[in-house]
């Protein structure tokens, strides 16, 4: 079977054309570098079957970050490139269109976003631009699928050019002169979304915006997800499903061994969501009764924010800020995804530039950025104690956040030279696209967590049945009490966290916990280690050698904060004290240290000039 | 006049006339369409020392401050109003 590789800058529109062409769902934003991996489908003409491979996207065959690779290995290995140019932007994608004019495969240009070309005034003509190339030219606009057919029609007609390669400024005139005979441009008025695009750049009103938007992010998820938990645990769980497992523990003789893997112990003759830990009960009401309904609010808001193009303004935004942890802005986008689940984020880290940038970014990230379906646990128990013991958890991990990458920075060899990155426009996100979105990534969870998640209490359902959880709690009691101020049995919540954080939390409620106890403990599990899924990511991504050394970090940080707590909430200071505190010393510390960055890039571009 | 793109103000519209920094500095900009010759307009920059983001063509881009001064614009006189698109 041939293969059809889809090439093109970031942000023009592979991934639409992929999906429409193959019919299999793939991540699309509206930002550079959603896509960091290929994905495989299958492309039926009738005439002829093809694979079709959905590729990052890359502004040259020269790669320059480890998705660009991957982008550049793909074309290597296609019989047909489909190149995506974006037709409002034709001078700047034609450099990656005369390079793989250069390769030694067959090529199609799909001319996409041809509908936002004419609202800014850009008119190309087509017929002249493939005479020039001498390739077929397909105007599409991939989100409606206006010009698929005929972008696969025109496959029979690819053709194989292989023309002299060019040097660089040769290539930037041969382009310029092409499209000088191609493009025309009327001006056109600013539209009310472009004056918000550079409104959300400009300090002034950029920071008020930024400040809003994650505010009401945050208001949302907490809030919403709350509302939607507790009306699912009072309508559904607490009423109809009760009743259901109630008469399936009577089926199944209110006891015996599958009766304990399924309903677990019953509490007064009764089903308790939170403490029966048999599969049916607390399994499903964890996963579906407490982390669906905060995880799918936050994937909405999440939805919204990439497919707007706010993304790479809040990288802006916070790119001066974010030098001084030894990252530059853009890595505010793995930091963001990463509290919807660490696996992407680890992924998305591939967008930075060197070794070192991502080694912090997936340090920091894992450490002390906490997946939605922990701290959907996290808000539910230690949010019952009060929203001050909340904050603490919250000052806590951006204390981490803040002061590891401080060292981090100062002591790992090299710098991090700033930035360079592509602003997309502004778009209206479509409720289509979003609901597909939100229906992908909720599929994905239920999907991939469904067996950690049942699993988990299974296996401690288990492992308490043996008694094997009260014999490792006297083993480390002296431990784990001595520094974290925990019980013995805690230990337990520990195991479990190398499976699964969401799991690790919910056995802190069977353990009694105090206020002080539970944010203790929630601290430790989000930093100590990440869970098994985002480990085997984590390991691909950073090697065996730099995950050691990440791993190291995040055990020594994640007990010396637990201790840390242990000695100071409560006993010495109040929790809302110490909230406050700890955000405060958060924005100071960067503040006073300062960034060693600048001073760097500069005697280095020096060197170079 | 001749300046960096963090001495430029924002709304004004030059050319790129140097980018002082060897293939560090050049072989990403290049790729992204910014060189010597093309036009852009400046959008804005984050105070102390955070990036600059400027119009090149029809799209945005960002660049950090260590970058964007190495970057010589030569400014247009007459910056009111020029819509900063064409090159
Ligand atoms: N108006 C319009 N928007 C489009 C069109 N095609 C894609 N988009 C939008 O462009 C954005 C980027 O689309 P993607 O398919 O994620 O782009 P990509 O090329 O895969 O991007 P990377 O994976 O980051 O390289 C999304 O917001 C799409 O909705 C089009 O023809 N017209
Ligand atoms: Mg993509």
């Amino acid at each position: 079977m041939r293969k059809i590789v889809l090439a093109g800058n970031p942000n023009v529109g592979k991934s639409v054309v992929f999906s429409q062409l193959t019919g299999s769902r793939v991540m699309i934003s509206n930002y550079a570098g959603t896509t960091v991996e290929f994905t495989k489908g299958l492309l039926n003409t009738g005439e002829e079957p093809f694979e079709v491979l959905d590729a990052p996207g890359t502004y040259s065959l020269e790669p320059t970050s480890k998705v660009e690779e991957v982008a550049s290995s793909l074309v290597a290995q296609a019989d047909i490139v489909i190149n995506v140019v974006d037709a409002t932007n034709l001078e700047r994608n034609l450099f990656l269109t005369t390079e793989l004019l250069e390769r030694n495969v067959p090529l199609i240009v799909a001319l996409n976003m041809i509908d936002e070309a004419g609202h800014k005034g850009v008119k190309i003509d087509v017929e002249k631009l493939e005479d020039l190339l001498g390739v077929p030219v397909v105007p599409t606009v991939a989100v409606s699928g206006e010009g698929l057919k005929e972008l696969v029609g025109s496959l029979s007609k690819s053709v194989n050019r292989k023309k002299a390669p060019l040097n660089i400024s040769d290539r930037w005139s041969y382009i310029g002169n092409l499209v000088g005979q191609v493009q025309e441009i009327t001006h056109r008025h600013h539209s009310w979304l472009e004056k918000l695009q550079d409104a959300s750049l400009r300090p002034l009103t950029g920071f008020p915006i930024a400040a809003a938007v994650l505010f009401l992010a945050f208001q949302l998820v907490i809030g919403l997800g709350e509302f939607i938990h507790e009306a699912m645990e009072d309508y559904i769980f607490e009423g109809f499903y009760e009743t259901l497992l109630l008469y399936l523990s009577e089926v199944l003789g209110s006891g015996g061994f599958l009766h304990n893997i399924l309903i677990g112990k019953l509490v007064d003759g009764n089903i308790d969501f939170e403490e029966s830990l048999g599969v049916l009960t607390t399994g499903v009401f964890v996963e579906l009764g407490v982390v669906l309904p905060f995880l799918a609010v936050f994937y909405l808001v999440l939805g919204f924010l990439e497919d707007s193009g706010y993304l790479p303004r809040l990288a802006v935004m916070v790119d001066r800020s974010m030098h001084r942890l030894g990252l530059h802005g853009y890595s505010i986008i793995p930091m963001v995804l990463g509290f919807g689940c660490n696996v992407p984020a680890a992924l998305a880290a591939r967008n930075l530039e060197s070794r070192r940038e991502r080694f912090i970014a997936c340090t920091l990230m894992s450490v002390a950025i906490p997946c939605m379906a922990q701290l959907a646990l996290i808000v539910g128990l230690v949010g019952r104690h009060g929203f001050d013991y909340l904050a603490v958890v919250f000052a806590a991990l951006f204390f981490i956040w803040v002061v590891l990458g401080l060292i981090i920075d100062r002591v790992m060899p090299g710098y991090t030279p700033s930035m360079v990155v592509e602003i997309p426009p502004y778009r209206i996100p479509s409720f289509k696209a979003q609901a597909k979105k939100l229906a992908m990534r909720i599929w994905g969870f239920l999907v991939h967590a469904t067996p950690y998640i049942l699993g988990g209490i299974l296996v401690v359902n288990i492992l308490y049945t043996l008694g094997i959880i009260h014999f490792l709690g006297v083993l480390f009691a002296p431990a784990v009490q001595g520094l974290l101020g925990l019980p013995g049995d805690a230990v337990s919540t520990l195991l479990i966290g190398f499976l699964r954080k969401d799991v690790a939390v919910a056995m802190m409620i069977p353990l009694g916990l105090s206020a002080r106890q539970l944010v203790i403990g929630a601290v430790v599990l989000a930093a100590y280690f990440p869970c098994a899924a985002t480990f085997t990511v984590l390991v691909k991504e950073m090697g065996v050698a730099d995950m050691a050394k990440s791993a190291a970090i995040m055990i020594v940080t994640a007990f010396s904060a637990g201790f840390i707590l242990n000695l100071l909430l409560d006993t010495v200071v109040p929790a809302a004290y110490l909230a406050a505190g700890l955000v405060v010393l958060s924005i100071i510390l960067p503040m006073v240290l300062g960034s060693t960055s600048d001073r760097r890039e500069l005697s280095d571009l020096d060197e170079t000039a | 006049m001749e300046v960096s793109l963090v001495e430029m103000k924002p709304g004004q519209t030059g050319v790129i006339y140097k980018m002082r920094g060897g293939s560090n500095l050049t072989l990403k900009l290049n790729q992204l369409g910014l060189r010597e010759g093309k036009r852009i307009k400046k959008i804005s920059s984050i105070f102390n020392r955070g990036p600059v983001t400027i119009n090149v063509d029809n799209y945005q881009v960002a660049v950090g401050y260590g970058k964007a001064t190495r970057i010589m614009v030569e400014v247009d006189e007459l910056e009111k109003d020029s819509p900063g698109r064409q090159s």
